[in-house]
């Protein structure tokens, strides 16, 4: 991206490093990004590429229930609707992965045994982060060891925002540790972030410190994900790859509703990072009702007319 | 800018005003009233952009008018369903105050169903059937329903539920009275509609009424354009519960919104020979989307 950085093992050696580093990454010119993403979502997606487009959004989904209601029976439904989303239809695929609190991942863990669906857990004091850095790694380890392979974290917005780059760097290298096999998706809460500049900055910072996805938000804190922010994360995995090698996925979580936005989201990461994104492994979105959209949208492809919510499980 | 500069760029201006004082001023542009959709108590353009040409009955042109595609079928059922919850919860009373208000605002625009060639009869007649339908929203319960006798210590109440979203043709004659008489009777049960009409200027004027009546958003959807168009839509549609075809004419199309309706199990109203709109309506328009819930409830003896 820049021909500025010094070798990347370099920039992470001192808080100072990390800053210059950082704030030398080019700035995002906010009025481009919108207009580039606004201009994207008004690509005309039909018939055929729209049902290809449903299918891969569906495998594409983190079904996610982060609730303080959550009980052990919502998980269990929910995880049945992981496997078989639209029980009418065999040929539907199921989701790529379900996404609970870590008290409810060993339920969810026995829920979906043998049927390849991922098991993500929040951990690291979801939703906020605020909690000393060995409570933060115990959630970890506590939601690995009861079966979670993979981890969102949060980092922490409060250090970030007050420049302390190399603390919430350091905080995600431990994280990552802690995690041993299981994947770490980094939630950067691009909401409260404040500037484009800043999603950058975070999204490099955490896939420096070995974040294998890049998340957009928690969805307890708006704006949640929208599509300039998910096109800046997008263009960072990009040139992360082109400049270190390593793939990253990217995650947009919270707000996406209905089949139109996952379509938009769908062309920005063919347009933006390239079609190798274009896959659960690389691309997930993390949603509730989003799921029930998509069915409803691909029934009404099947059938030829419109679908409605009473034909699909709440939760 | 001044009257006299205004003149001179604009040549095409045949006919000049003269104001009081004397001074010849350009003739004043016509404001023409874009006649739209009215689907979650909002005014927007068809989703497709398109138009079609209303012409008056010397078959002059008078407005261009939205023409309803299916998506916008789609939206009106989105909006109708969002807006079903809190109207079917309203009190009966409360309903009632709605539909008369509604022949408040009605008899206060007299003036522009006049302008659309509506006689003034039938907007007499239109108003009245509001606030008949009006006065019924609170004693239906009690003509329908009621407490039935069982062997055993129990309460058997039955009481009449809302169906939910109503798809309506409406039919093309008369126009208001026709509206008013497939609208109110499902509102006035706590339903929620969605009408497909070929008459958009009064269709959208009585849109404008209901705007101003407190009718929630939603309660009332209007799509104008061609029933043959949008009405299977809304027919095959899993989220609509009612079809009111009575005011289509097209005997073969009404057969197979019938035929697309069942496969959804949808209450379908169709009476033979099509009614008197003039006429006493009846219960039937307003039983035909109700369904009857019935509640055991333990006495103790």
């Amino acid at each position: 991206m820049t021909a500025t950085i010094s070798p990347l093992s370099e920039v992470t050696r001192s808080d100072a490093a990390l800053r210059t580093f950082l704030h030398g990454l080019p700035g995002v010119d906010r009025v481009g990004a919108d207009a580039r993403a606004a201009g994207l979502g008004t690509r005309s997606i039909k018939t055929t590429a729209k049902a290809w487009a449903i299918d891969l959004a569906i495998r594409m989904v983190d079904l996610t229930t982060l609730e303080g209601s959550d009980t052990p029976g919502k998980v269990r439904a929910l995880c049945a609707k992981a496997r078989q989303p639209d029980p009418g239809d065999p040929n539907c695929p199921s989701v790529a992965a379900i996404c609970v609190y870590p008290s409810m991942v060993p339920t969810a863990h026995e829920a979906l045994r043998g049927s390849g669906i991922h098991l993500a857990s929040v951990a690291t004091a979801f939703p906020s982060g605020q909690a000393p850095l060995k409570v933060k790694l115990d959630d970890t380890r506590a939601a690995v060891a009861a079966g979670a392979d993979e981890i969102d974290m949060v980092i922490s917005r409060g250090a970030f925002l007050s420049g302390r780059y190399l603390e919430v760097f350091e905080e995600i290298v431990a994280i990552k540790e802690a995690c041993g096999k299981a994947h770490l998706k980094v939630i950067l809460e691009t909401g409260e972030l404040v500037t484009y500049d800043n999603v950058r900055r975070a999204s490099w910072l955490a896939m420096l410190a070995g974040g294998d996805f890049i998340k957009t938000s928690t969805g307890k804190v708006a704006p949640a994900a929208t599509l300039p922010v998910t096109l800046i994360m997008l263009e960072a995995v990009r040139d992360f790859l082109d400049t270190t090698g390593r793939k990253v996925g990217v995650k947009p979580a919270g707000g996406i509703r209905t089949t139109k936005d996952a379509i938009k989201y769908l062309v920005m990461v063919n347009e933006i990072a390239g079609d190798g994104w274009l896959d659960p492994d690389w691309f997930r979105f993390g949603a509730s009702t989003l799921l029930n959209d998509l069915l409803m949208q691909r029934t009404k492809l099947a059938t030829g007319h419109y679908s409605g919510p009473d034909y699909f499980t709440l939760d | 800018m001044p009257a006299k500069k205004k003149e001179s760029a604009d040549s095409v201006a045949s006919a000049t005003r003269v104001t009081a004082g004397g001074v010849a001023v350009a003739p004043r542009l016509a404001v023409r009233k874009t006649y739209k959709l009215f689907i979650g108590g909002a005014f927007p353009r068809s989703e497709s952009g398109r138009t079609y040409v209303v012409a008056d009955s010397k078959g002059q042109f008078v407005a261009n008018a939205a023409q309803a595609s299916r998506k916008d079928a789609r939206d009106a059922v989105l909006a109708a369903r969002a807006a079903f919850g809190k109207w079917s919860g309203a009190t009966a009373y409360n309903k009632g105050q709605v539909i008369y208000r509604i022949a408040e605002m009605l008899e206060a625009r007299r003036d522009e169903f006049a302008a659309l060639e509506v006689p003034a009869s039938e907007v007499d007649e239109a108003i009245d059937r509001l606030v008949w339908y009006a006065g019924w929203t609170d004693k239906l319960a009690q003509v329908v329903g009621g407490a039935n006798p069982v062997a055993g210590p129990y309460f058997n109440i039955s009481s009449p539920e809302p169906s939910g979203v109503v798809a309506v043709v409406a039919p093309s004659e008369p126009t208001l009275l026709g509206l008013v008489s497939v609208i109110a009777p499902a509102i006035a049960t706590g339903n929620t509609v969605i009408v497909i009409t070929d008459a958009p200027r009064v269709a959208i004027t009585l849109a404008e009424v209901l705007a101003t009546s407190d009718v929630p958003g939603g309660v009332v959807n209007i799509l104008t354009g061609s029933a043959a168009e949008v009405a299977p839509w809304l027919a095959s549609h899993s989220d609509v519960n009612g079809l009111d075809l009575t005011g289509l004419a097209d005997a073969k199309l009404a057969l197979e919104l019938e035929q697309a309706a069942a496969e959804t199990l949808k209450r379908v109203r169709r009476p033979a020979p099509a009614p008197d709109w003039s006429a006493d309506p009846g219960l039937a328009p307003m039983t035909a989307y109700l369904e009857t819930k019935t509640v055991w409830h333990p006495k103790g003896l």
